[in-house]
């Protein structure tokens, strides 16, 4: 469990060393992610990675574990609304409104584009 | 006794126990009412710990400060759940690799109308230029959207709040939207909801079907990527 938690520090802190020490504009956690997605896929080739936590699914259940409350990790940041009151009270009804309309758009953008996209290449494959 | 309860109360509610204890507890109690009610998108676990937590700590005169110096513990995990989020991208590498194509054609257009839609209604809306700048990045993670505020030198804060608020609105609308207009292809339908509402339409997602939980996970993290380069273009081009 420790060691698993520390791998998944590690790739974070590579992550975030990555990005700033390039002075790149993406979020460090992204990079862990693609690192330890690749340590992960490097494992199934070399057998000398499979030892501590890339073994017997120990970062795989730690991570299973953080993932599974994803939801109450933004509780704090959404309480932050009591330092905004002021501004609600000016704008709120206005921002609620934006907020609401532009995510409804873009759902419904997305998965449009997924389902045409995807019947687009699968009727392209089905032909010879 | 010689203590008396106010001197108690002063000296807990500085201490970063109190606080994180009430973010867990809460957050507790709302999750068991979301799962008595069979997940209903209304009774979303991080809209109803947020009111309840706010109405605590206006009512106890606690500031967001003092709150904040408990509830870090559990904000900072954020960063590892992200990183985390490579398992299951890992352990559904075959579904994933089968659909990549129409994953990075809806990821341009999602992220590109997520980013757009906001800025263009905030504008005819009338808000003042830096409630716009705050709400551009709301579709991606917190963290992520925190520090693009910042570096539009924006209000992180603001940002924070609109960041949560679009992934309720998200998960609170993904499952009757998704159903009124007829899809049942999980995998688009995770995917979407990952583009417009993050991690926690990401958590939804989960609750409502595993691959569609997956395509979230997917979503949320290509759009991360993607939106912290596209903000700036999109304040360059479209903000006056």
């Amino acid at each position: 469990m420790i060691a698993s938690l520390s791998l998944i520090l590690l790739c974070q802190l590579a992550g975030e060393a990555f990005v700033r020490g390039l002075g790149l504009p993406m979020p460090g956690p992204v990079v862990g992610l693609a690192l330890l997605l690749l340590l992960l896929l490097a494992r199934d080739r070399f057998d000398i990675l499979a030892c501590g936590p890339l073994q017997g699914g120990g970062v795989e259940n730690a991570s299973r574990g953080l993932l599974a409350h994803l939801s109450l990790l933004f509780v704090p940041a959404g309480v932050g609304v009591v330092q905004q009151l002021g501004l609600i009270a000016q704008y709120g009804v206005a921002i609620a409104a934006v907020l609401a309309i532009s995510v409804v758009v873009t759902l419904l953008a997305t998965v449009a584009t997924f389902l045409v996209a995807s019947r687009l290449l699968a009727r392209g494959g089905g032909e010879p | 006794m010689s203590q008396n309860p106010f001197s108690l109360w002063v000296y807990l509610s500085q201490s970063p126990l109190l606080w994180l204890t009430v973010t867990l507890l809460t957050y507790a109690v709302a999750d068991a009412v979301s799962l008595a009610t069979h997940r209903h998108p209304l009774a979303n676990p991080v809209l109803h710990s947020m009111w309840i937590i706010g109405v605590f700590l206006l009512a106890t005169g606690t500031s967001y400060t003092t709150y904040f110096g408990g509830a870090q513990f559990v904000h900072f995990l954020l960063g590892p759940a992200t990183v985390a989020l490579a398992v299951p991208l890992y352990e559904n590498r075959k579904v994933v690799m089968a659909a990549i194509l129409p994953m990075l054609a809806a990821l341009a257009v999602g992220s590109v109308t997520a980013v757009a839609s906001v800025v263009l209604l905030a504008e005819a809306f009338g808000l003042p230029r830096g409630v716009v700048l705050s709400l551009t990045p709301k579709s991606v993670t917190a963290g992520v959207a925190m520090g693009i505020s910042e570096s539009l030198h924006a209000d992180p804060s603001l940002t924070a709040v609109a960041v949560v608020l679009t992934g309720i609105m998200g998960a609170i609308t993904v499952t009757p939207l998704m159903n009124r207009v007829g899809i049942t292809d999980f995998r688009a339908r995770g995917f979407a909801v990952g583009i417009a509402a993050h991690g926690i339409g990401t958590a939804r997602a989960f609750q409502v079907d595993a691959v569609a939980g997956v395509f979230a996970g997917i979503a949320m993290s290509l759009n991360a990527l993607v939106t912290s380069l596209l903000v700036p273009l999109a304040v360059t081009l479209l903000v006056r």
